[in-house]
């Protein structure tokens, strides 16, 4: 059988590069899509980085090897960031020359991700508030087969305005299941505005201890923190940890920087180019 | 035709009974069989499987759109799980999470709904499931089976476990009448056929094709030759056994403990309709809920009986020509 093992080691100046190279993949994407998500994508990228190209235990060339470590992308509308990491990660089924063909008919690169598309993808999700519950059911799973199998959860802090992220919340740490790690790219703006404002959801961290979880907050975007914060996670037993990571909705693009209009607004030709400048 | 042998109502386990014996034997034979329950262990019965396989058995509390995704989760790794609740919580409050997470990714996962209909009983309309037959069969891809009786339930919960995509299985509260002997051999989407007749076809789910045999007794007394159908799988509904009714005998009645507008009535008049086209009746629960009472008050109440299939019937066979 073979074995996962982590990706070859990566310098935070590697991971730095690759991370400037998915933003230019999810703007010229969303782009070329006319439709999308960038803001929340954007928000996410050193995350995915981490997880993709350092942290999971993850064989892109057989991607259904039982006990690998597996990715939910619960908020799915950051689509673009996952497929632009799963590219460049070296999934045959995500090749980096069609992902420009996002939203089209027939492309693999749906609007929200689908697993009838993308087999090695761990779950369909765009339909906000479930994805916790199915790493919930991955981590259960994973500790009856006696493996070491960890399961990553990606949550909007808007998201988790959905009831049954608290139901998944309490029965994990009820559980014990400590090999789950839930993020919550906390980049404060939703569909309609700031999530303050919208349904305000602090105090964040304070939350997710009182739910049981072993709860980190760090900066979503320096890959020293996020990488200490994962060891911490994997050091932790017997409950399962939470990343608040403080992010910036749209980081790395200056127009779209907090900015609420692209939560969910594709940037323009124009928008694309200037993007693209600032991106080099 | 030789005069039939007269059925009689002969009480056996109820179906979440034979379910929780199942989920045991299932248990047994594979170790990737999984149970999730939300609070009802102990009425769903899968409390059996809990005390054999306490390592296997996951208590998510009164909770059950987790429980549902959950599930999904499990048999996206592997796993063989059934996730269970009475069919009101299990089908309404899942829903979402068995279109999402079960459905549109066409997982391996067992939806098993008890307490059906509204034979439930005392604790009234809040607890009654009367349309999820309609909702399991508007989830692409779900498998959605009514099992009549103790014998069926545990051959085609069976049937579910070895089958490779999202199922639900609805199983009611009271002790079922009695309808096959052990043995009986039963297939996903294969319809058995229970008793024939010549002047009209009666397809039933669940308690009703009880319901159906004695009415057929009755109706042979009146000269009426009915063959009765217990059409088991709603969906993939079997087609051939429909279309053969409809040619044979040229009138149907549908039998269900569920809605009329969205149950299998609507399914198999579809299905009439594309292909040989007859008059057709329903029996159901007609666009109102039940309330409190002993089961077979309101299964009278709601004209649910034999009394009613017979009544359906006469109806159906004067329309006929």
């Amino acid at each position: 059988m073979l074995e996962l093992k982590r990706p070859m080691p990566k310098s935070i100046e590697e991971l730095q590069a690759i991370a400037r190279r998915i933003r230019r993949e999810i703007v010229e994407m969303i782009g070329a899509a006319k439709s999308g998500h960038p803001g929340g994508s954007l928000s996410a990228v050193e995350i995915l980085v981490e997880l993709y190209f350092h942290r999971m235990h993850i064989d892109p060339k057989n991607p259904a090897l039982p006990d690998r470590d597996r990715f939910i992308l619960s908020k799915g509308h950051a689509a673009p960031v996952l497929y632009a990491v799963m590219a460049e990660a070296g999934y045959e089924q995500t090749p980096l020359d069609k992902l420009n063909t996002l939203r089209q008919l027939g492309s693999v690169y749906q609007g929200h991700p689908d697993m009838r598309y993308i087999t090695a993808l761990e779950a369909s999700t765009g339909s906000l508030g479930e994805g916790l519950s199915l790493g919930l059911g991955m981590g259960l799973a994973a500790r009856m087969n006696g493996g070491k199998s960890r399961t990553y959860v990606m949550l909007g802090d808007g998201e988790i305005q959905e009831g049954q992220v608290w139901e998944a919340a309490m029965a994990s740490a009820f559980h014990k299941v400590d090999n789950i790690v839930a993020i919550v790219d906390n980049n404060r703006i939703q569909l309609d505005g700031f999530v303050k404002d919208i349904m305000n959801v602090d105090p964040l961290a304070d939350k997710w201890r009182a739910f049981g979880w072993h709860t980190i907050e760090i900066d979503g975007h320096d890959l020293h923190a996020i990488q200490a914060a994962f060891d911490e996670a994997e050091a932790t037993k017997g409950k399962p940890t939470c990343l608040v990571a403080h992010t910036i909705k749209g980081k790395g693009v200056s127009f779209m920087e907090n900015n609420p209009k692209f939560h969910g607004t594709a940037p323009t030709a124009e928008e694309v180019k200037l993007a693209l400048q600032e991106l080099q | 035709m030789p005069a039939k042998t007269k059925f009689e109502i002969k009480l056996g386990a109820a179906t979440r009974e034979a379910f929780g014996r199942a989920l045991v034997e299932l248990g047994r034979e594979n170790k990737d069989v999984v149970v999730c329950d939300a609070d009802l262990s102990k009425s769903t019965m899968t409390t059996y499987f809990a005390k054999e396989f306490p390592e296997r058995f996951i208590s998510l509390g009164i909770a059950e759109a987790n429980m549902c995704a959950v599930g999904a989760g499990l048999a996206l790794a592997g796993k063989i799980p059934f996730v269970s609740s009475f069919s009101a919580f299990a089908m309404n409050k899942g829903f979402e999470q068995l279109r999402a997470c079960a459905a549109y990714p066409h997982v391996n996962l067992k939806v098993v709904g008890t307490h059906s209909g509204i034979s439930i009983g005392e604790d009234g309309p809040s607890q009654m499931s009367i349309e999820e037959i309609g909702l399991a069969c508007s989830l692409a891809g779900f498998v959605v089976i009514a099992p009549a009786d103790e014998v069926s339930t545990k051959a085609l919960v069976k049937a579910a476990a070895g089958y490779l995509g999202p199922v639900f299985i609805r199983t009611g509260r009271p002790k079922a009448a009695v309808v096959y002997s052990p043995g009986q051999k039963f297939e996903i989407g294969k319809a058995v056929q229970v008793a024939d007749g010549a002047d009209v076809t009666i397809i039933a789910s669940g308690l009703m094709v009880a319901q159906a045999l004695l009415a057929a007794d009755t109706l042979e007394g009146e000269g009426i030759s009915a063959r009765v159908i217990d059409m088991h799988t709603a969906k993939p509904l079997d087609r051939e056994a429909i279309a053969r009714a409809a040619s044979d005998t040229g009138a149907i009645v549908v039998a269900e403990e569920h809605l009329v507008d969205t149950g299998l009535g609507v399914r198999v008049a579809q299905a009439v309709a594309q292909s040989r086209p007859c008059p057709m009746e329903f029996v159901g629960i007609q666009d109102t809920y039940a309330e409190s009472g002993q089961p077979d008050e309101l299964l009278d109440k709601y004209h649910l009986i034999a009394r009613d299939i017979a009544a359906a019937v006469r109806k159906v066979v004067a329309r006929k020509n």
